[in-house]
């Protein structure tokens, strides 16, 4: 699959000037997208002088960026304290079964990525999962199997 | 007076549907000709997760507050209480809430939940800015005067005082210097900055102004987590809005302080939450912690001197500017001044933000706001304080009051105020476990005795919670624990070990149990599950058969339930359910 760079090449334009501006040039590719490719790291480097292997070290310390494509939907199940008291992990691990993929991966159908994370912030509704953004707290087994459902018959959005 | 609703829309409350409850309330008010006498806002969290909060404020009955409402709720709402004039009672908020915020001293959360986050004028008639009219009317000298006065120490855990950091960064001579808010806020269990960000953005941004006056700065970033996007759209309206307003950017009202903010988003990393790290994640580098000295405040971004202070003291700030440092100083106790807000979770009942005076003990907040246990039966166990970095404590500490230097003592940290709540069924050696594993993951690798020394205690705890545990295993994790905590190059390996020191020194006989008899006394560690009913503990009420997801459990009334093992997805829904631990 070939990658239009002409996004990257407009974002990269607008860091050229600022100092430190890596990171946000990074995160606003990956907006576009969904991931950071090969090709946008490579015109990165050449453009604004800067070593792949310094590029390659922010992604992969960052939990935030993807160097590959990801699914349709992203489900990112909180595993915070408050989560794991919860019962968090049988939530993840419900996920996993019920997709029949690990953590980090992509259904066949490319429908669902599965992601944990380490907390979001709602600890008052745990166990909390997000799906694109959309946030449901208070999982239990059936209300995943709904939620499921709905996102795979196309009445979630 | 306009009739007023406030419609909480926090993250609780647009999960639940806050948005079409809103819409709903538009088009009943329009159906009903009110429109023009009644004014919908849109608040943040309030701090207690009650689905949808809607309050409504007349002149006749003077503030309602109504909990967990449904859109299809809200035409009698309006038909009952603005058209006639009667609260509708089944669903007013009840004891519960009452009791939530009966015990507390709302101080850096009093706009949550209360102003339309997103309009700085609700900010500024609800006394804002005022603090910082008053600021640039007297010396930087005197507002750090003032500061130090009031006893205040930063939020973000390790309590070093706010007033002591300005002066030394005022003290150090540079033609350009740098404030920071710290919103990176990655402890799992703690989100009192999310919700000021989303709740009261201005406050902190106020907080900021008059740190940049203080210091003599004249550039401002907020570092905040990717994880919280409805944050950081809240803040970007807020500066664009003081700046309208000549708050914020080129002689800020009129005088000759300059002072801008950009946002900086994090993208998932905890250790950046470490200052040093957080600089290095600003600069655009991989964010690695470096040695201390120099300090920020002498070297920090781009080598300029840099205060870094956390949202909460930020939000704080103002309130004791105007109130006056003598008022904030008398809150507290002797070494911890003022209020502090935790993030209560876990098993008790209310769940939410909780402010109190610093010097509450842990069981007043915990009995008081947090409304006790969800169970009746069962009882308390520990109390998690501090996330990755603090520490278990038993039921027989909770009288410890809550201030810097009690909670240290008992080997957790005050950190940034997340506790959670854990009953008879949680595992200290599993919560111990989910802690390391939290640390392993996070940790930059940049020194050997966090990245290796942790992964080593990982494995060990591993194997104790996987019935493979060995005698000499504990004695190993006491000792890795002491030369990780001496020898870490920052603040996240340095109290890493923390959940398993605490959990060694107050559940010993737990790891005992793993290790010497093989059990879970909790019943929490899957590997050490037999799925099979006690009958001697059962009460035959069924519970567990209703929770099975995949009919794995044969109960029928007046007889012991029964679990198949060949159709038993070990899921663990049957332990949840059973509140009698009769399931092993």
């Amino acid at each position: 699959m070939k990658v239009d760079l002409a996004e990257t090449k407009k974002i990269i334009e607008r860091y050229r000037s600022e100092k430190g501006a890596l990171i946000p040039l990074l995160q606003d590719i990956q907006a576009v997208y969904g991931y950071v490719p090969a090709e946008s790291i490579e015109l990165i480097s050449k453009e604004l002088s800067i070593y792949p292997v310094k590029i390659y070290g922010i992604l992969t310390f960052y939990t935030q960026f993807y160097l590959a494509p990801r699914g349709k939907h992203t489900i990112k199940a909180c595993q915070g304290t408050a989560c794991h008291v919860m019962g968090g992990k049988a939530i993840l691990d419900h996920l996993s079964d019920k997709l029949g993929i690990d953590v980090d991966g992509i259904t066949p159908d490319n429908m669902f990525s599965l992601e944990r994370v380490a907390c979001l912030g709602c600890c008052g509704m745990a166990p909390v999962i997000v799906i694109d953004g959309d946030f449901h707290g208070r999982c239990t087994i059936q209300k995943i199997d709904e939620l499921l459902d709905n996102y795979r018959s196309g009445k979630a959005k | 007076m306009k009739t007023k609703i406030l419609i909480c829309m926090g993250t609780s409350g647009l999960s639940a549907g806050a948005e079409k409850v809103e819409s709903i309330f538009k088009s009943e008010l329009k159906r009903h000709k009110l429109t023009d006498k009644c004014e919908i806002v849109r608040t943040g969290d309030r701090g207690l997760f009650r689905d949808v909060l809607v309050d409504i404020i007349t002149p006749e009955l003077g503030r309602v507050t109504y909990e967990y409402i449904k859109p299809s709720d809200v035409p009698e709402l309006v038909e009952k209480h603005l058209v006639s004039g009667e609260p509708v009672k089944k669903l007013l908020a009840g004891k519960d809430y009452e009791q939530f915020f009966a015990g507390q001293m709302r101080i850096v959360l009093s706009n949550c939940g209360e102003i339309d986050p997103e309009n700085i004028d609700d900010y500024l008639s609800h006394g804002g800015y005022s603090a910082l009219k008053k600021v640039l009317g007297m010396a930087p000298e005197k507002v750090i005067e003032e500061i130090k006065k009031s006893g205040l120490r930063g939020r973000g855990g390790a309590g070093f005082p706010t007033g002591r950091k300005w002066e030394l960064c005022r003290a150090v001579k540079s033609n350009e210097k740098y404030v920071i808010c710290n919103a990176d806020e990655g402890d799992p269990g703690a989100f009192m900055d999310r919700s000021v960000l989303e709740g009261d953005p201005h406050s902190v941004i106020e907080g900021m102004i008059i740190a940049g006056y203080a210091i003599g700065a004249s550039h401002g970033y907020v570092y905040c987590r990717a994880e919280y996007p409805l944050a950081v759209q809240r803040i970007n309206k807020a500066i664009s809005q003081a700046k309208e307003k000549s708050l914020l950017g080129k002689s800020v009202l009129g005088s000759t302080f300059s002072f801008d903010i950009r946002i900086k988003e994090g993208a998932g990393a905890f250790v950046c939450g470490e200052e040093t790290a957080l600089i290095a994640s600003i600069e655009g580098n991989r964010g690695m912690p470096r040695p201390r000295p120099p300090f920020p405040v002498e070297k920090g971004l781009w080598d300029k001197p840099t205060v870094i202070n956390n949202v909460e003291t930020l939000a704080a700030i103002r309130h004791l500017v105007t109130k006056g440092a003598g008022w904030f100083a008398a809150i507290g106790t002797e070494k911890s001044k003022g209020t502090k807000v935790f993030a209560l979770a876990g098993k008790v009942k209310n769940t939410g933000l909780v402010e109190v005076p610093m010097g509450t003990t842990i069981r007043e907040l915990i009995f008081g706001p947090g409304g006790g246990m969800v169970s009746k039966r069962l009882g308390l166990k520990a109390v998690q304080i501090g996330g990755p970095s603090g520490g278990c404590l038993p039921e027989s500490l909770l009288d410890t009051p809550i201030d810097y230097e009690s909670i240290t003592q008992t080997g957790a940290i005050m950190g940034s105020g997340g506790m959670i709540v854990m009953d008879e069924r949680a595992c200290m050696v599993d919560m111990a476990k989910f802690f390391i594993n939290f640390t392993v993951a996070e940790s930059c690798g940049k020194c050997v005795p966090c990245r290796v020394g942790l992964k080593r205690m990982l494995e060990v705890i591993d194997a104790i919670t996987e019935g493979k545990g060995r005698e000499e295993h504990i004695k190993f994790l006491q000792e890795m624990s002491g030369t990780i905590k001496s020898t870490a190059l920052c603040g996240l390996g340095n109290t890493a070990p923390n959940p398993v020191l605490t959990t060694l020194k107050y559940f010993r006989d737990e790891y005992e149990a793993h290790v010497k008899d093989r059990i879970c006394p909790s019943h929490a560690c899957s590997e050490l599950l037999k799925y099979e009913v006690i009958e001697s503990k059962c009460v035959k009420c069924g519970q567990c058969y209703k929770a099975c997801p995949v009919d794995a459990i044969r109960w029928r009334k007046k007889e012991y339930a029964v679990i198949d093992k060949d159709k038993c997805i070990k899921c663990k829904a049957c332990f949840n359910a059973c509140e009698f631990m009769a399931i092993q």
